[in-house]
């Protein structure tokens, strides 16, 4: 085991999945010898060359169709786009491309192997055009599996498992975290399972479910709810595509209560989805309505974040809500 | 139809290529270093007000920059962009324009704002992101914009501005108005799909668009030698059929005879023309970024050297037209000024608590006037935790 942050646990994920299998290969914008605007690919360069780790052209829909055909071809692209607010020029190749890969070709071609790594997410001081959690939006793509790591552990795991997945995997970084999220993290290769949610705390009184950098804001809200006498069952969701549903519904037939949080604006919000499922899943177990804690329906602000954003406090209120309706 | 390909058929009966660098494009010099005009070069037409105009403008950019790169390292600001050795390139532009032109630029043409009338005080409000900021505190530092003196709004991602430009230039077109857009962009944003987008609508719609591109050398750490491989970007225009010049970027004069003779072709025959400046970014890509990964000092100091403001400061003495005391005095006065307008910014209140839903929409969905009114409800619980906005609900 070594302490590290999320940066360096995704730099070391890299590494192992680029001396595992040279079709492995690192591309995106500032990637190559400054190792990435914010070095998640740090020496990667200079370790396994500049055929296989570069700099790209500026052209988020380049790398995308760039890394399609890699990937068709049988190789193993990792491509970085610099921020996920930039991801979407990018769209077309992800959405009609790498999602419809396998699909439309009776399974003649796919682009298995392929992997989007992308930070998202606020609490920069990033405005709106640094801070945008877009899961939804591909959430809406049957073909793509996204996965968001809550701390290096998990980062490194989860994104060892998705360049190894034989589909496609949009992976979502909480940049927030990238160096406050700090950690024991084995220094061997080691997957962690896509598709699978976690439960870190057992309760009775409700479910609080999240994922990424808003499991420690929930955790917060959680510890203040304890203090009141009320027991949450805390999940992480990991994967938001394919999701967990049995892990959720089985915690909320347990507490007959459900909190979701998530970054991103409520309407159209990934917690909808979820919403929607378990109350058909867990109908008769339900004592009070589905609280989801979000982000407003608004463009994400700068002067006013901490207005905006689904922070601990508000995401407390739900919890009371729920267990007094 | 006698051409369906709509390309030149000129029949050969060998195989042959045409060469990767069969287009050479040449570059606009006037001013030397010493601000002597080269050979064969002659200044633009430009009377002593705008020459003067044009040079206070570089002057106020580099000091406005120095100082807010400091305060962006004190905590003050979250956030800065310098334009360190592309002060020519900006305001030559800028100042070739008419005020009815519209400018959409990309993030670091501050000193085509400052031409066009942008106000220390509002360059402060928006810095600060303070209730005064024209764009109600929203954006990050640097993300500039006025209706008033028509110089749109700066959005972050790169190139979106490209064909927009075209498409506002169309209008103006059909609008039957004197003027025209100019646009500008980095030689980085060139590489995005946006770009080759713009430039063909231009030159299919005959759109009056001036594209001016920055080619600054760098987008954050990639030079342009691992961003493209042809003749930068001015020969990408011609592959469009549209017109192009390569200036000096530092060198103001030819800046701005270039830009003077792309408009009034733009105007006349409502085509677009490209324009290619060639500088270097001197400073960081922005406060994030630490060029010393990516590049050696000893590059940054040759270029330090190619001063855009020294040469057309030697120019000026040349023409009697500026008195360097007069000049360092004026300096001095302006840092104390830029200063004191920083204090009374950074003390001004923050947007109030309507404008994290005003905007949105021209009037406000009851989805979310109900989610404003639920969050007030939830500040007035605990407002120690919402200090900007706690004390001022209704």
């Amino acid at each position: 085991m070594a302490k590290m942050n999320m940066l360096q646990a995704i730099n070391n994920a890299l590494d192992l999945a680029m001396a595992k299998d040279d079709g492995v290969v690192c591309f995106g914008e500032d990637v190559g010898h400054f190792g990435g605007v914010f070095r998640a690919t740090s020496k990667l360069q200079e370790k396994y060359g500049k055929a296989r780790c570069f700099n790209t052209p500026l052209t988020e829909q380049g790398i995308a169709g760039f890394a399609n055909g890699m990937a068709a071809q049988g190789m193993k692209p990792v491509a970085e786009i610099q921020f996920a607010d930039y991801i979407f020029p990018a769209f077309d190749q992800i959405v009609n491309e790498t999602a419809k890969f396998r699909y439309r070709s009776g399974n003649e071609f796919n682009v298995g192997g392929l992997v989007f790594r992308t930070p998202y997410g606020g609490g920069i001081a990033g405005g709106h055009y640094h801070s945008q959690s877009p899961e939804a939006y591909f959430a809406h793509t049957p073909g793509l599996k996204i996965v968001v790591p809550r701390d290096p552990y998990q980062a490194k795991g989860l994104l060892l498992a998705s360049i190894a997945c034989p589909d496609p995997v949009i992976f979502f970084e909480p940049k927030k975290l990238y160096r406050a999220s700090v950690g024991e993290v084995p220094e061997d290769y080691y997957e962690l399972p896509i598709g699978k949610a976690e439960v870190l705390q057992q309760g009775k009184d409700v479910t609080v479910l999240a994922w990424g950098a808003q499991m420690e804001i929930v955790q917060k809200a959680v510890e203040m709810a304890a203090e009141q006498g009320v027991s949450c069952e805390v999940i992480d969701l990991r994967s938001i595509l394919p999701w967990d549903a049995d892990t959720v519904a089985a915690s909320v037939k347990k507490t007959g209560r459900l909190v979701i949080n998530h970054e991103a604006p409520l309407t159209g919000g990934f917690a909808g989805e979820i919403a929607a499922t378990i109350q058909k899943m867990c109908f008769l177990h339900l004592e009070s309505p589905i609280e989801r804690v979000c982000g407003l329906d608004t463009p994400y602000p700068l002067a006013l974040e901490k207005e905006y954003v689904a922070d601990h406090l508000k995401t407390f209120e739900a919890i009371m809500r729920s267990v007094n309706f | 139809m006698t051409n369906p390909n709509n390309a030149t058929i000129t029949t050969v009966h060998r195989a042959e290529f045409t060469a990767s660098d069969a287009l050479k494009i040449p570059t606009l010099r006037i001013l030397q270093d010493d601000g002597s005009l080269y050979d064969g070069a002659t200044a633009p037409e430009l009377d002593k007000d705008t020459a003067l105009k044009m040079y206070d403008t570089m002057v106020f950019i580099r000091v406005l920059d120095e100082r807010m790169l400091a305060a962006q390292r004190q905590g003050r600001i979250s956030f800065y962009m310098q334009c360190l050795g592309e002060e020519a390139t900006t305001v030559g532009s800028a100042a070739a324009l008419s005020d009815q032109d519209m400018i959409m630029a990309q993030y670091r043409e501050q000193g085509a704002l400052r031409y066009r009338g942008f106000t220390l005080e509002q360059f402060m409000n928006q810095l600060f992101s303070n209730e005064k900021d024209l764009g109600k505190g929203r954006q990050m530092p640097v993300h500039y914009g006025s209706n008033a003196i028509n110089y749109m709004t700066i959005s972050s991602p790169l190139g979106t501005q490209i064909p927009q430009a075209s498409g506002y230039a169309y209008a103006q077109k059909l609008r039957g108005l004197d003027a025209l857009t100019l646009c500008y962009f980095g030689e980085g944003a060139a590489s995005e799909g946006d770009f080759h987008a713009g430039l063909n609508m231009a030159a299919v719609h005959k759109a009056p668009v001036l594209f001016f591109c920055r080619n600054n050398g760098y987008a954050i750490s990639t030079p342009a030698n691992e961003q493209f491989v042809g003749d930068g970007i001015a020969c990408r225009a011609v592959g469009y059929g549209m017109k192009a010049i390569r200036v000096d970027g530092a060198d103001i004069l030819a800046v701005y005879q270039a830009t003077k003779m792309a408009r009034d072709y733009a105007l006349k025959h409502n085509e677009p023309v490209l324009l290619e400046s060639m500088a270097y970014r001197l400073g960081a890509h922005s406060s994030s970024d630490d060029p010393s990964g990516y590049r050696s000092k000893e590059e940054e100091a040759l270029w330090r050297k190619n001063d855009p403001i020294a040469r057309f400061k030697a120019w000026l003495l040349k023409q009697g037209w500026l008195d360097e005391a007069a000049d360092n005095a004026k300096t001095e006065q302006l840092r104390a000024d830029i200063l004191d307008a920083l204090k009374v910014a950074e003390k001004v209140a923050k947007p109030g608590i309507e404008h994290l839903i005003s905007d949105v929409y021209a009037e406000p969905i009851p989805a979310l006037q109900q989610q404003l009114d639920e969050l007030k409800a939830h500040i007035r619980k605990y407002p120690d935790a919402y200090p900007i906005t706690a004390g001022r609900l209704d």
